[in-house]
């Protein structure tokens, strides 16, 4: 009876088209918000992630994410050095700094740009915390005076109209190396261009050194955003981070950790998930508006054929496995295509603005509500099958 | 094939009739209350194999009712229904199920052909319902098509079939599982007078088996000649039974 169920539900093209374009739409909707949701709350850790070689992130008491910092004073890199079973501490410093620079665009008219950048401050003898990537430029150079290493998304904003962003050669890149701006009222000179997580803010990301960092910035007592630390070969780097937690007094975080606390913050104080669970939600009511009445319409065109086929001796437990059946390919269908769609935009957005990020579980989810979709809109039908008195063929 | 008359076949004259359906003081009613209707009132009947029996009444007289209750579709209040060894009143619905698929053969005043099935798909299903596999099912169904002068149609849809062609396939479809009853209703009414001849022809000739009953449901009088019984139903009740005595030879 399979092949029956499947030639009854293909045969009228326009509904079977239609119950697939209610799931895909779902499909498409949940998983398309699911991932932007996602990126953007990696976003929001995407700095801490981009520091590789150290476990732990140590802090002040009250600091809840990446970017509220609670500057620390430089003692306090001293007393985690000398907490058992850490490996080496080095300082980091983090802050908002103010970038300045005149600049022409491709059309040679002058341009005076000012922008907010997030500035990072890397120990200056172990440089911890560099970027993954530079395209051009060495690390090292980041010793030299007044050197800083831009982000490569970040030049968009530094020189609107000149390409760095899009730049698909190191050699397009190479041009930026040398130009100077102010940062904070202080001489600086690119030396590097390098990749980046992007930030929540947008904002471009600059890299020099711990001690040039102090000097940026306006003279305060207490400038030591972080301390990174690693954990001696053999300890854990939890127990480590709890360990210098009793000993400090301070804040001490796996990286792991850290970045949980950072995207737990932005779920719990921010109106971004209901937003995105909101569209989402909207997503899942519309498909299964469409595709539950599309069904079940489709089965009340049918029911003097379903009512033959029980008067021929077909069991109501097969007719209920002829529904699910079709009710499966569709679902499988509109799942498969809603969810390659979104793809194709993930894909199309790789290298815009827009977040997007489809983790692995975003995929189950959308599955479980295309699941739940076709379950209610196979209800309906089921219950006005079974219901269904073969007697009706009779009746004209 | 000559138009409105019987086709040569010899007729079933069993001296000692075999009974293959047997209806006893069958009563049903819809509704309750002051909505009740008595639609069936004592019926007594019996259709013998070999036989093409006719059910004829004026509309709402309760023919569709009682070949319900005969086909195991509507359960009855009171009486029995026995059909070829089976008391058919005393079946669970899933018996009824089964003795319907292995059976009886449908023939629907509307087709009710699955539209998005060819005409031999459609004629296969009882096979299909049975276990018989597609493609077996499907081969099986063209042969009868065949007989039916319907095997150069077997892959259109119902929607490229006219009326009369239709039926043949709904035919079919009632004779593949060999059946050991046809029930028809209301077969002809449907189609024009010439088609409705051509198909009662054929039901005639392709139905009726020493080994097998066919009822018909009609209030078409130009039906009456293919009947070899006739039971006339009134108001709930069969008045009266017939011998059909102007069945003729060709």
């Amino acid at each position: 009876m399979r092949w029956i169920a499947l030639k009854m539900l293909t045969g009228d093209r326009a509904k079977f088209y239609g119950i697939v374009l209610g799931l895909t739409f779902a499909s498409l909707l949940i998983t398309q918000q699911g991932s932007i949701f996602w990126g953007l709350m990696l976003r929001t850790s995407g700095q801490i992630m981009d520091i590789t070689g150290a476990d732990l992130w140590v802090m002040d008491n009250n600091v809840r994410f990446i970017d509220d910092v609670k500057p620390m004073l430089e003692n306090e890199l001293y007393r985690v050095r000398g907490v058992e079973g850490v490996l080496w501490a080095v300082p980091l410093y983090k802050g908002i700094g103010r970038a300045k620079l005149t600049t022409y665009d491709l059309n040679g008219e002058r341009q005076e740009v000012i922008e907010q950048v997030i500035m990072l401050g890397l120990d200056d003898a172990s440089m911890v915390g560099a970027p993954r990537r530079i395209f051009v430029g060495k690390l090292s150079d980041l010793r030299r005076p007044d050197a800083i290493i831009v982000d490569k998304v970040g030049l968009r904003k530094l020189y609107p109209g000149q390409g760095g962003e899009s730049a698909k050669t190191n050699d397009e890149l190479r041009k930026f190396l040398g130009r100077e701006l102010e940062m904070n009222d202080h001489r600086a000179v690119i030396v590097g261009i390098c990749e980046t997580t992007r930030t929540f803010q947008s904002n471009p990301v600059v890299y020099t050194t711990y001690s040039r960092a102090k000097q940026f910035v306006p003279q305060e007592r207490k400038v030591l955003s972080y301390v990174l630390a690693k954990a001696q070969t053999g300890f854990k780097p939890a127990d480590i981070a709890h360990r210098i937690a009793e000993r400090t007094g301070l804040l001490a975080k796996t990286s792991e950790e850290f970045k949980d606390m950072t995207i737990q913050y932005y779920l719990k104080y921010t109106g971004i998930p209901m937003n995105f669970g909101i569209t989402a939600l909207l997503g899942f009511l519309v498909g299964t508006a469409i595709a539950g009445q599309t069904f079940y319409n489709f089965t009340l065109e049918n029911l003097k054929q379903f009512g033959a086929l029980k008067a021929m001796g077909t069991t109501n437990a097969r007719i209920v496995a002829m529904i699910l059946l079709q009710a499966t390919v569709v679902g499988l269908l509109g799942y498969g295509i809603g969810v390659g769609l979104a793809t194709l935009f993930g894909l199309m957005t790789v290298g815009t603005e827009l977040a997007f990020y489809t983790a692995w579980w975003i995929l189950p989810i959308t599955g479980a509500a295309i699941v739940l979709i076709c379950i209610l809109s196979s209800i309906l039908c089921i219950r006005r099958v079974i219901v269904l008195e073969p007697a009706v063929v009779f009746r004209t | 094939m000559q138009t409105g008359a019987v086709a040569t076949q010899e007729r079933s004259t069993h001296t000692a009739r075999e009974v293959a359906v047997r209806i006893q003081g069958v009563t049903k009613h819809f509704g309750e209350g002051e909505q009740r209707v008595q639609a069936l009132r004592g019926v007594d009947w019996d259709v013998y194999k070999g036989q093409m029996s006719l059910l004829v009444g004026p509309s709402g007289c309760g023919k569709t009712t009682l070949l319900s209750v005969i086909a195991g579709i509507l359960d009855c209040d009171d009486g029995m229904v026995d059909a070829f060894g089976s008391r058919v009143t005393a079946l669970g619905d899933r018996e009824k199920t089964r003795f319907r698929a292995v059976h009886i053969g449908f023939v629907f005043q509307q087709y009710n052909l699955l539209p998005a099935l060819t005409a031999a798909e459609n004629a296969a299903v009882p096979l299909v319902i049975a276990g018989w596999h597609r493609v077996q099912a499907v081969a099986k169904a063209r042969e009868v098509l065949t007989t039916l002068g319907m095997g150069n149609r077997a892959d259109a849809l119902p929607s490229q079939l006219s009326g009369g062609q239709q039926q043949r396939v709904a035919i079919a479809r009632a004779l593949v599982h060999e059946p050991n009853l046809i029930v028809c209703d209301e077969p002809t009414a449907a189609i024009d007078f010439e088609t409705g001849q051509t198909v009662m022809q054929l039901l005639r000739q392709a139905a009726v088996r020493a080994e097998r009953a066919v009822i018909v449901v009609t209030h078409d009088n130009r039906v009456f000649p293919f009947g070899d019984r006739i039971a006339h139903m009134d108001d709930g009740h069969i008045v009266s039974v017939e011998e059909n005595a102007k069945v003729t030879a060709a």
